[in-house]
């Protein structure tokens, strides 16, 4: 529809047009620089990759399930993180339902509250945690990454439902309500359905933030429950070669995984704002 | 059915003038109650997890460390005091705000173009192409910075490619130095930029500019006196986030700057593992906050301006 009110400005590939676009292209590249190295060093031979890349191998990926301290370490991820995405969702579906159908005193006040954990730096969050949680015998168990993700995971969770909830039609819950359901069951059988995207899109987010994040776990688990992200980044201050390079592959990978589910469920964009 | 519309008819009909009956009361309380119900175990869990920690943190800054792990309790200001008259630690404080403001300048100056670009397509791929520039948040920074590092190491790709082309000679010590940091994190937070620069483009309006054309103006002066003026907006955001996030990082100075580069979360670090002198890790925690506080109150005074006009 724009394209016709456009034509008389842009009758053809101007060359400043072309130049904008070599500049979008680079800053793509760019973007993906990391990624697509670490890509090419998962196949190469060498320890380090130089340019040209010399030999194609699949050693680094056979010599993963050998590497114990990143298979451990993917098995507390695996844990803490699933533990944080069942407590953030059991937390935080139910408080955004409570901002959106109800109405009481201090609500914006409330709402800007829940978002603030993003505010703070996850280093100073971090120092806090090991100060509350060392006292209480916490600290390097699979509680403390859990109790520390929580913060962290929780703005998202709300966000996403929130997202949901403003969208969805209060019809059909007041049709259930007037039919004689019981608020449990409306929740459980007209709601929850009805918000579906939005708590699954938070709970795949808060997964990956969890699953991702190294600070945090450094500081309170690192001697006692380190997980793999906090095993990755032992490893590489040692190193840059290229043992950490297949299970980074696979990571992203991973990720990419979560970036496609979540992009068609709710919009990447507007989940991440 | 007529059953059950009898039975909804009190409240169909709220806007009936006979007053707050005892119903609607009931209801009222009933549903304070409820939402305090459900608001209960997030209200918890954030205590725990987010609370607490931040003022126990903030309390721990006003006592006094002496080393080892002894933490002597007491209120005194001296241990937010002593960072700020030392001139290490000034330079710790100089390199994280530099680090902060060189970083977010590169990023806005590499994000400008891609975020003008999705904002204006009309291509069919705009949604995911948008998704595409945004996916590399969800991976972790560990692995990317851990990229950076393969590709900035003195024998790693960028150099051997320099040196075997013949630009340089010797080469580039990127890695273990702030330059280095600072490629890394523009492009950890390109992401970031693009999206606050996608929000804020709102009054972009390809309408003033097809105007200005039209009018005899060229490209260069359309895009210098109509679509940058209306782009600042989004720029000043993007800028202000990306600064904020730049200062509190750890991971990639601490990995990318190998012990080199010493910023306050470095430092933070520094003091709670090797040094076990809680009270000034607090400190100079407190100092970070501090200094993001002080741009996050700028932000959101920008803001408030930029939406008032």
């Amino acid at each position: 529809m724009q394209q016709p009110a456009h034509a008389p400005f842009r009758p053809r590939m101007s060359v400043s047009r072309m130049f904008f676009l070599l500049t979008v292209l680079l800053a793509y590249l760019f973007l993906a620089a990391p990624l697509i190295i670490i890509f090419l060093m998962s196949f190469n031979a060498n320890q380090y990759l130089s340019w040209p890349p010399e030999s194609f191998t699949l050693d680094w990926y056979r010599a993963l399930p050998q590497q114990t301290q990143f298979i451990d370490g993917l098995q507390t991820t695996l844990i803490t993180a699933s533990a944080s995405t069942f407590f953030v969702l059991i937390c935080g579906v139910p408080a955004a339902l409570a901002l959106n159908r109800y109405e009481f005193r201090g609500k914006e006040l409330l709402s800007t509250f829940f978002i603030s954990p993003l505010l703070v730096p996850t280093i100073v969050l971090a120092v806090g945690l090991v100060l509350v949680l060392g006292p209480l015998g916490l600290t390097n168990t699979y509680a403390s990454i859990v109790i520390g993700h929580f913060a962290i995971t929780f703005p998202y969770v709300i966000r996403t439902t929130l997202m949901s909830l403003l969208t969805s039609d209060t019809s059909c819950e007041e049709a259930a309500q007037v039919l004689g359901a019981d608020r449990f069951t409306v929740f459980r059988r007209v709601t929850l359905p009805i918000i579906a995207p939005g708590v699954i899109a938070g709970g795949v987010i808060a997964f990956i933030v969890s699953f991702d994040e190294a600070v945090i776990s450094l500081f309170v688990a690192e001697s006692g429950r380190p997980t793999l992200p906090v095993h990755v980044l032992r490893y590489v201050e040692q190193s840059a070669d290229a043992a950490v390079a297949a299970l980074s592959v696979i990571l992203i990978l991973f990720s990419l995984v979560i970036v496609v589910i979540v992009e068609r469920l709710m919009g990447l964009r507007n989940v991440l704002r | 059915m007529t059953a059950v519309k009898s039975d909804d008819a009190p409240r169909l009909a709220p806007s009936q003038p006979a007053g707050p009956g005892t119903h609607e009361k009931r209801t009222a309380r009933r549903g304070k109650l409820a939402a305090g119900g459900l608001l209960t175990p997030a209200l918890l869990g954030l205590l725990l997890g987010f609370v607490l920690p931040v003022l126990w943190m903030i309390r721990m800054a006003f006592n006094e460390g002496a080393g080892s792990g002894v933490v002597i309790e007491t209120f005194t200001l001296q241990t937010i005091l002593d960072p700020l008259t030392d001139s290490y630690y000034w330079g710790i404080i100089w390199n994280t705000f530099s680090m902060g403001f060189t970083s977010a300048l590169l990023c806005i100056i590499v994000s400008y173009p891609l975020a003008l670009f999705l904002t204006r397509t009309v291509s069919r791929w705009k949604g995911i192409l948008i998704a595409i520039a945004l996916a590399p948040l969800l991976s972790s920074d560990v692995v990317r910075t851990y990229g950076w590092m393969v590709i900035l190491s003195p024998d790693g790709i960028l150099n051997s490619a320099l040196l075997s082309i013949g630009i340089i000679s010797t080469p580039l010590q990127l890695a273990n130095s702030m330059p280095g940091v600072i490629i890394g994190l523009v492009q950890i937070f390109m992401p970031y930029a693009i999206l606050a620069m996608i929000s804020g483009f709102g009054r972009l309006n390809t309408q003033l500019e097809e105007a200005a054309s039209s009018l005899g103006a060229n490209r260069m002066t359309t895009f210098l006196r109509i679509t940058f003026p209306l782009s600042l907006p989004g720029i000043f955001t993007a800028f202000l986030l990306i600064f904020v996030l730049s200062i509190s990082t750890f991971v990639t100075p601490r990995l990318l700057g190998g012990g080199r580069v010493q910023v306050l979360a470095t430092a933070i670090y520094d003091q709670t593992t090797e040094l076990l002198n809680w009270p000034f890790a607090a400190a100079l925690a407190v100092i970070l906050l501090m200094l993001f506080g002080t741009v996050v109150a700028f932000y959101q005074a920008l803001t408030k301006k930029l939406e008032g006009e």
